[in-house]
């Protein structure tokens, strides 16, 4: 067995089944986690994390590995949670007759958007990106048929759900359900990038006009990335309707997706750790920003210093800032000093037309 | 009939609008190819400019339309000083990296919003217009508030402003000469980066004036009111064409009247809709959008 699938599967198998065991620990971290690790929140608060890692890296595979800036990640998201509730609270489907049908569903609307989309590149495929997005956002909210229920979000019919994942006591179900999710998508987006579609997508970002004097189609080749990330996406929606035992409109937003953005650079853009590390970190500090918000000592400080502290998205807005201009490889970049990583690999490729040198050979 | 006119009007009203905010992205992605999110801040920063300085430092001035000038006016000032710091600042240091450059005005937006819900609330905020403008005058039988006619004054005098500065002046020249071709303006020996912050102070000033006539037409302000209309802007600015001013007004005004009517002849909320779906026909007939005189893409 050479190094590279050593270190593109063995060592990520052997992380995930080491976090399959997180449940049936007993420890107790006071400072990390305000209760037990297996206890019920603490198990969904790294559910959720696991997931926004998970949807994260379904992000970078458009944006870090195809270079695709889409704003409109979010309307798949969204689409995963609402249809699947939908269909099994409002139509009274069963449960895999509903996840079918979602996917289905993500499948046929992201290759419909995406073909009409792609007809534009670069800053105007985002905003394109972005209004299709919007729709959705107006969908879910106007509720013409009464079945998304508008501002209030869509509870999920928890007797048609399977038992497993309903319940306080059943957390860790959620848990491996998540994590399970994470794994999936970990493996296909490392399947596909390593693909032959899957390197012509990287050549794509680093440079499409000579792909297309290679004889190639690039547009075929980013509706593969932009449908495969969208699926995904959509994947991810259904394991938040489950995690939340709803689905909520924040989903449809257009400040969803910048967060998955601000995720995926954060981590480092065109590494898979780095967009799961990311989204876990994010979630995590914006969960425990929130609660520090909260706390006494915050409360006590003069109001010039406690209002931008007690708000997560401002902080958290400032260190996407920060390291924009002075880290631009992400987290993933400090890890792999010394080559060009994230922001800075697709810039130096764009400025000097050269192609870079291959991401991931180590 | 003069439900017709009322909903043209108001049509036209909202594109103006949507205009002030697309004129300043549309030269700003023109010249510099940059996205720039933070132009919600803009129309935030003029929006809450004015309503804090009626309340807070104009409160002595008795007559509520000399006193509602005087906040817009400095509203205008601060958002244009804004913009122009927010270029020196955050995106000339990343100069050339346009990737990078959108990503700092996403941030900068998310953070803003953020900040301005902290210090105000999430919540609306009333806004305190001069009574003229709720006021209605009848045209064709249609009663029309009277801050439409504000609105579509407004943006006819700012169109006629830039392209008098764009086409008169020197660094309108400039400006035009470097949407055009940057690197030949550069080749040139002409400093654009001069350009840049002026470009970005022009769009922060008529974003802000955007702000300030949003509280006028919605008669409320509150933090995430910059961003949604900057949703719309971007649909104009693809529609009318990357970097044209005079597209972005065609477009403001498509816009705006298919919204109106949709919204009343088919079902409320279908404007947007609509909208949406303009966009992607454009897309498919047009992907240069309607003026079409940039090169596309340029990420």
């Amino acid at each position: 067995m050479n190094r590279k699938a050593l270190a593109d599967y063995v060592i990520p198998a052997a992380v995930f089944a080491a976090l399959a065991f997180v449940p049936k620990l007993g420890w107790d971290l006071p400072k990390v986690f305000d209760s037990p690790v297996s206890s019920p929140g603490t198990l969904q608060l790294l559910a959720v994390c696991m997931l926004y890692g998970a949807l994260a890296l379904s992000y970078d595979l458009q944006f870090g590995f195809t270079g695709l800036l889409s704003f409109g990640h979010a309307l798949y998201v969204a689409l995963g949670a609402y249809v699947t509730n939908i269909a099994i609270t409002i139509w009274g489907w069963s449960f895999w007759q509903a996840i079918v049908f979602t996917i289905a569903l993500a499948l046929v609307l992201s290759t419909v958007l995406g073909v009409v989309s792609l007809r534009v590149g670069g800053i105007a495929f985002a905003m394109v990106s972005l209004a299709f997005a919007q729709a959705g956002a107006v969908l879910v909210r106007k509720d013409p048929h009464h079945w998304t229920h508008g501002e209030e979000g869509l509870g999920a019919d928890y007797t048609k759900l399977p038992h497993h994942f309903v319940g306080i006591v059943n957390t860790k179900y959620l848990y491996w359900l998540a994590l399970g999710f994470l794994a999936a998508v970990f493996f296909i987006v490392r399947w596909a990038v390593e693909s032959s579609p899957g390197r012509v997508w990287q050549a794509i970002r680093e440079n499409e006009v000579r792909v297309e004097v290679l004889g190639m189609r690039p547009r075929a080749y980013k509706l593969q990335a932009f449908v495969l990330s969208s699926v995904l996406a959509a994947g991810g929606g259904i394991v938040y309707m489950l995690l939340y035992n709803s689905s909520n409109p924040a989903l449809t937003a257009p400040e969803f997706t910048l967060t998955l953005l601000l995720m995926v650079v954060i981590g480092g853009a065109g590494s898979r750790w780095g967009a799961v590390l990311g989204g876990i970190l994010y979630h995590y500090l914006d969960d425990r920003l929130t609660a520090m918000g909260g706390s006494e000592t915050i409360q006590q400080l003069p109001s010039v210093l406690r209002t931008p502290l007690e708000q997560p998205l401002f902080l958290l807005g400032v260190v996407f800032i920060l390291i924009v201009v002075f880290l631009p490889g992400g987290l993933a970049g400090i890890a792999a000093r010394g080559r060009p990583t994230g922001l800075r690999r697709l810039e130096s490729a764009i400025r000097t037309g050269a192609p870079a040198e291959p991401l991931e050979e180590a | 009939m003069s439900t017709f006119v009322l909903l043209t009007i108001t049509g036209v009203g909202l594109g103006a609008m949507y205009f002030l905010i697309a004129s300043g992205l549309s030269l700003i992605y023109g010249l510099m190819g940059v996205l720039n999110f933070a132009h919600g801040a803009f129309i935030t920063v003029g929006a809450y400019t004015t309503w804090w300085t009626s309340v807070h430092v104009f409160d002595g001035v008795h007559s509520v339309l000399v006193r509602f000038l005087l906040s817009a006016l400095l509203a205008l000032i601060v958002g244009g000083v804004f913009a122009a710091l927010v270029e020196l600042v955050l995106i000339r240091p990343l100069y050339l990296r346009h990737i990078e450059q959108v990503l700092v005005t996403v941030g900068l937006s998310l953070a803003f919003v953020a900040l301005v819900e902290g210090i105000w609330g999430p919540d609306q905020r009333a806004f305190d217009v001069p009574p003229w403008l709720h006021e209605t005058t009848t045209i064709a039988g249609a009663r029309i508030p009277n801050d439409r006619w504000v609105e579509i004054a407004t943006a006819a005098v700012v169109l006629g402003l830039l392209q008098l500065f764009l086409r008169r002046t020197r660094y309108g020249l400039i400006i035009r000469a470097g949407v055009e071709n940057r690197a030949m303006v550069t080749a040139l020996g002409i400093d654009v980066r001069m350009a840049f912050t002026l470009v970005f102070a022009i769009g922060g000033l008529a974003a802000a004036l955007a702000g300030v006539l949003s509280g006028v037409y919605f008669s409320a302000i509150s933090p995430g009111q910059g961003v949604s209309l900057l949703i719309f802007a971007f649909i104009v600015v693809v529609i009318g064409g990357l970097g044209s001013i005079g597209g972005s007004a065609v477009a403001a005004a498509v816009v705006g009247l298919t919204q109106q009517y949709a919204n009343y002849y088919a079902s409320s909320g279908i404007g947007d809709m609509v909208v949406v779906l303009l966009l992607g026909l454009v897309l498919l007939a047009r992907p240069q959008g309607l003026a079409g005189a940039a090169t596309g893409a340029r990420a």
